[in-house]
């Protein structure tokens, strides 16, 4: 047999041999015993020294090209095996993806951090300032510094958890006017404060009393505060708390410490152009009126040259509005069956 | 205060509907906080007269009766009423008809004797059995005869009780006591409604006897700066007209006898409180205002012996204390069915005193209320003397001549200055001069005004106003709150930010959400045993209150993990076994009772159950100490502080594990701890196993920090060694860390616990413990040379400081 034939079968034998590798095992094998040092082409091109020179050209090109081919063949082969081995892993990796994915552990602020803290945000972007005060207080800051001197009849308004006669856990976050009022340097420019707290009522817990609850304090005084800032200050609240197409309306009360004072009601419905009067449900949030030339007098400002609002919500009624919470008792209770609803951010 | 809407009419036209009205009312002056007609949805209940009475054949207690109901024929009703009797004017419910309680009214038979209707007490009409003049055990209502006269069978029996009237029921703020009065009302909406009102008139026709021969009287001028008496004599004393009773019990008030009756009328025409002592049952022909001496007993007029206090404001009569003077009235000299000469009391009592006795006996009457609030100063004698003038109209007496003044003072009228720019620059607003003097007049103030310039008089009736902030506020509310523009304050900006004390609270917050606990807010205010519980500091002592409303609430909290322990237990009871708390917020510290107290922020956080539940591909994770001392680490870690963060194990926390808990430190300074609640504990608070930590964020707050510190990465790999050992149990990992870290070299960078191993094949006081080392060099590859004698310092030091055996 010539060599041209040897290599004729050798190709056809080799690509038999290929094709039917079923594993890259077998496929190895069969590159071994083709193209392999001690392998059949090797073996066949051992032949050539023998061969004369003039055919040793053609027989040269023929074995080059049987070499190609079957190198390609096999790296064909080997690519489709390999495609189904990792098509066979990939089968036997799937997964049930529709399985819930391990609980990362997190927990949740309470309901009335988060009011009172999207107020602090606000009000923070309004270049207020977010001041604490003292939850045990003097009878000066909370009453007397707030226009309620001793025996004044609006002290029966609020039911008190004295200590002594000079001290008591404080009603109301207004002493904090007091205490800000009186260190306010205002050379430095006007006052503008916030601040949020604990106060406590000597009161009988029910589903809408509670002995103790929040509320946060608003203070602007300067030389030029008018009764339509604290309205629009107002009205920038209720958007913030309740949605931008909520609106507000002010009726007359009475605060000591604010002279007009005003109730304010928030629309619980949307108000548009078209809502008729009648149609929308009011709801009281909070109180509010302009500061007391006593208050600033008492603080040491001088009332004939600076004025300002103030105002007080409380976080607690928000909250039992803005999610319908029937009873103030479970924000102070803590039942992680409570405390986890809240999980909405922003 | 209720305010019948048929008596302000009587000042004024009013044309709007009741809702209206009141919707002006609450926009306007005061919350409008109910409004109702006493006839509610009752129907067809009529005037009856009764024609006969005759006995039930089968019954002891039930009466036959036939009614003239202005029909053509009587009706039969079957009733068991004990006072019904022949030609009584009586309220017959017919057939049909609906009465208070929402009860229809059917024809029946009462043991087989037809009843085609029902007779009725007013208390069956919705009337309060505390504002119906007889006890509903009294049986039906019957009209007196004078009134009756005018009633005539068949009438609607509502519509002649007063029920279709409109009552509005008034929230009257303190400032706006002048509103706790007819005429004081009808000023107010008669502003509203831009009308002027028409006040009561009145005829007194004296006798030519003196009233000084009858009554002296006499008031110190710093307890009652205004008092007078008259004296009504031969009066009869009967039930009022039914115009009066009508009256009263529409305002919410008991109509009781004439005389008394007439002092509430002026009470509530006027706001001026009203006395009416029997002039025989006093002890002498003489009244004083003094102040009570201890342990003098009043019997009041409700029947209760109260002891008046020292200071309490009485009325005297020859040594006798007989009443609480402004607050209510005494027994022994009441005025009764059998009263002929009545002394009527007008007065103004110093406020602070009545606030004084009606809060030492704790009587809050309409007379006390009004006197602690302030009163019309014009007004008292004239309520005097109109009050003298009804009751001689009413009951047939005569007044005598002249009041007993013992105490007067003249009005002076202030007056207020203001400015029309003043009140826009306060308002915001726009408002003219004219508009402004409109406001005024329409409030029946006098003014003067120049040039936008005003000075107002202020009448008698609004005593709440004395400084331009108050006429801003009358200029304000009648102008409309809702014509006031919505504007933002301009001036100068000021820069909004957290403090770094609020940012770095705030950052703790949300690090412990990040870290899986739920934020607890719980009560502050506790009982003295829980409140030194968990105290960081022994000596702590907690604030008490005065007056607690209940045991469990009587002083401020120590710590917070009380309030967490409380908030685990409130969850157990309620099967919730698996919480994750923290708190921020203060406890306190006191500093005696009339210093402030100190108040300490802190954190604090408690874990109990399973901190993840079990799941298709986990098993669950209990809570355990390294679990929460893993979350504390991580919080501390975020604050980046200079020092060191330690735990030292502390066996002496009296409520917590001995074994189980560590306090920490930050450098040298003691910020709190953590571990597990002692069982005991943990027992008295009815829970589980629960492990805290709670955290002196004052101070925490106050230890220097650092900011990220950037150090760029080797370029040489490290290398990473483990050291396993074998030491005695009792010794602390931290000890063996410190001394390996000392002994470690420069190259040393990172010790880590990966097995701590008691049991099988290690002796039983003994633990097995394995660190992992990684060493790095910034400047060169390093050579196994080096490491190996870097551990072969640590394993001498180990064996000489630990009697450690290295495996």
């Amino acid at each position: 047999m010539s060599l041209k034939e040897d290599l004729t079968q050798l190709r056809e034998q080799a690509l038999v041999r290929i094709d039917s590798a079923t594993s890259l095992k077998e496929l190895n094998e069969a590159r071994v015993k083709e193209l392999g040092k001690k392998g059949a082409l090797t073996e066949v091109l051992r032949g050539m020294k023998d061969l004369p020179a003039d055919e040793r050209p053609e027989i040269g090109a023929l074995a080059n090209d049987v070499r190609n081919e079957l190198t390609d063949e096999i790296n064909k082969r080997q690519t489709e095996l390999e495609n189904a081995v990792m098509d066979a892993q990939l089968q036997a990796e799937t997964l049930d993806v529709t399985l819930p994915g391990q609980p990362a552990i997190q927990g949740q602020p309470h309901v009335l951090q988060q009011i009172i803290e999207s107020l602090e945000d606000q009000f923070i972007g309004m270049g207020y300032q977010i001041i604490e005060g003292p939850e045990v207080e003097q009878d000066k800051y909370n009453f007397e510094m707030m226009n309620l001197p001793k025996d004044h009849p609006a002290r029966d308004m609020q039911d008190t958890f004295y200590i002594s006669p000079e001290l008591l856990m404080r009603t109301q976050t207004s002493p904090v006017q007091a205490r800000t009022l009186e260190q306010h340097d205002f050379s430095k420019g006007p006052l503008k404060m916030i601040s949020p707290g604990r106060v406590y009522r000597r009161d009988t817990d029910d589903a809408t009393h509670s002995h103790q609850f929040h509320q946060v304090e608003g203070l602007v005084v300067d030389k030029h505060i008018t009764m339509g800032d604290l309205k629009g200050t107002l009205l920038a609240v209720a958007h913030q708390l309740f949605g931008e197409d909520h609106d507000i309306r002010l009726r007359p009360s009475y605060f000591p410490f604010t002279e007009p004072s005003v109730e304010v009601d928030v629309s619980w419905n949307a108000v548009t152009p078209d809502t008729k009067p009648e149609d929308i449900e009011w709801i009281e949030v909070l109180g509010a009126g302009m500061v007391h030339p006593n208050v600033l007098e008492m603080a040491g400002v001088d009332s004939s040259v600076y004025g300002g609002f103030a105002f007080g919500l409380g976080p607690d009624r928000f909250a039992m509005l803005k999610y319908g919470v029937e009873d103030i008792r479970n924000f102070y209770l803590n039942d992680v069956r409570f405390l986890k609803q809240f999980d909405q951010k922003g | 205060m209720k305010v019948s809407v048929n008596w302000l009419r009587e000042y004024m036209p009013i044309a709007l509907p009741a809702n209206e009205l009141a919707e002006k009312i609450s926009r306007t002056a005061v919350e409008v906080e109910g409004q109702y007609r006493p006839q509610g949805n009752m129907k067809n209940v009529v005037i009856a007269k009764v024609l006969s009475v005759v006995p039930h054949p089968d019954s002891d207690h039930l009466v036959i009766t036939q009614l003239d109901a202005g029909e053509d024929e009587p009706i039969q009703v079957v009733t068991g009423a004990p006072n019904v009797a022949e030609g009584q004017t009586v309220i017959l419910a017919k057939h049909g008809s609906v009465i208070g309680d929402g009860q229809k009214i059917r024809r029946g038979k009462l043991r087989g004797e037809k009843s085609n209707g029902m007779l009725s007490a007013l208390q069956e009409l919705g009337m309060d059995n505390s504002v119906a003049p007889k006890d509903f055990e009294e049986g039906i209502w019957v009209f007196n005869d004078t009134d009756a006269a005018d009633l005539k069978p068949g009438a609607d029996a509502l519509e002649v009780l007063g029920f279709g009237d409109d009552i509005l029921e008034l929230g009257i703020t303190p400032n706006r006591a002048d509103m706790l009065s007819m005429n004081g009302t009808a000023y107010e909406v008669a502003a509203i409604l831009n009308e002027r009102p028409e006040l009561p008139a009145f005829e007194l026709n004296e006798s030519s006897e003196a009233t000084a021969d009858l009554i002296q009287a006499e008031a110190p001028a710093d307890l009652a700066p205004k008092y007078g008496v008259r004296v009504v004599k031969d009066v009869h004393v009967q039930d009022s007209p039914l115009w009066l009773q009508r009256r009263l019990w529409n305002m919410g008030i008991r109509p009781i006898s004439n005389v008394v009756d007439v002092t509430n009328l002026m009470l509530l025409t006027y706001g001026q409180p009203l006395h009416a002592f029997d002039l025989d049952r006093l002890p002498a022909p003489k009244l004083q205002v003094r102040t009570a001496k201890a342990g003098e007993v009043i019997k009041t007029l409700d029947g209760v012996e109260r002891k008046a206090a020292e200071g309490d404001i009485v009325i005297d009569s020859d040594g006798q204390a007989l009443m609480f003077a402004g607050v209510m009235g005494g027994e022994s000299t009441e005025v009764t069915a059998d009263t002929q000469n009545v002394v009527l009391e007008a007065a103004i009592f110093e406020p602070k005193a009545i606030r004084h006795a009606a809060r030492d006996q704790n009587l809050h009457s309409e007379s006390s209320q009004r006197f602690e609030r302030g009163v019309d100063v014009e007004a008292t004698f004239k309520a005097l003397d109109h009050a003298a003038a009804m009751i001689a109209e009413l009951g047939g007496g005569t007044v005598t001549n002249g009041r007993v003044i013992a105490q007067d003072f003249d009005y002076e009228a202030p007056t207020v200055d203001i400015t029309t720019e003043k009140i826009n620059d306060v308002l915001g607003t726009d408002i003219t001069t004219a508009e402004i003097a409109a406001i005024f007049e329409r409030l029946c103030f006098t003014q003067m005004e120049q040039d936008g310039r005003f000075s107002v008089t202020i009448p008698s009736h609004r005593w709440d106003i004395s400084i331009p902030a108050d006429l801003i506020e009358e200029v304000a509310r009648l102008y409309g709150y809702d014509n006031l523009p919505a504007t933002l304050p301009t001036g100068e900006t000021t820069p909004g930010k957290l403090t770094e004390k609020q940012r770095l609270i705030r950052d703790s917050r949300h690090s412990l959400e990040g870290l899986g606990l739920n934020q607890a807010i719980s009560y502050v205010l506790t009982t003295p045993e829980k409140a030194t519980q968990f105290a960081m500091d022994p000596e702590a002592t907690p604030v008490e209150v005065d007056y607690p409303m209940s045991q469990d609430r009587r002083v401020t909290r120590g710590s917070l993990l009380t309030s967490l322990l409380d908030d685990i237990a409130y969850n157990v009871a309620r099967k919730q076994e698996d919480v994750s708390l923290y708190e921020q917020g203060r406890v306190f510290a006191s500093n005696g009772m009339s210093t402030m107290p100190d108040e300490i922020e802190h954190l604090a956080g408690v874990v109990t159950g399973d901190v993840r539940e079990r799941d298709w591909d986990q098993a669950a994770q209990p809570a355990d100490f390294f679990y929460l001392k893993g979350v504390v680490e991580q919080l501390l870690a975020d604050y980046g502080f200079v020092d060191n963060v330690r735990f030292v194990a502390n066996t002496d926390r009296p409520e917590m594990h001995p074994g189980q808990t560590a306090d920490i430190y930050v450098g040298d300074q003691f910020v709190g701890f953590i571990g597990q609640v002692h069982p005991r504990v943990a027992k008295f608070y009815k829970v589980g196993q629960v492990f805290g930590f709670e955290l002196n964020l004052t101070d925490i707050l106050r230890m220097p920090r650092v900011k990220s510190k950037y150090e760029p990465i080797s370029k040489f790999p490290s290398i990473k060694r483990d050291l396993a050992i074998l030491v005695d149990r009792d010794i602390q990992s931290a000890d063996l860390v410190d001394t390996i870290k000392q002994h470690g070299g420069t190259d040393l960078h990172d010790v880590t616990v990966f097995d701590v191993y008691t049991g099988d094949n290690v002796a039983a006081d003994k633990k097995s413990v394995a660190y992992s080392l990684t060493f790095v060099n910034r400047e060169h590859t390093l050579q196994d040379d080096a490491i190996n004698a870097a551990i072969e310092r640590m394993t001498k030091a180990l064996q000489d400081q630990f009697a450690a055996e290295i495996r």
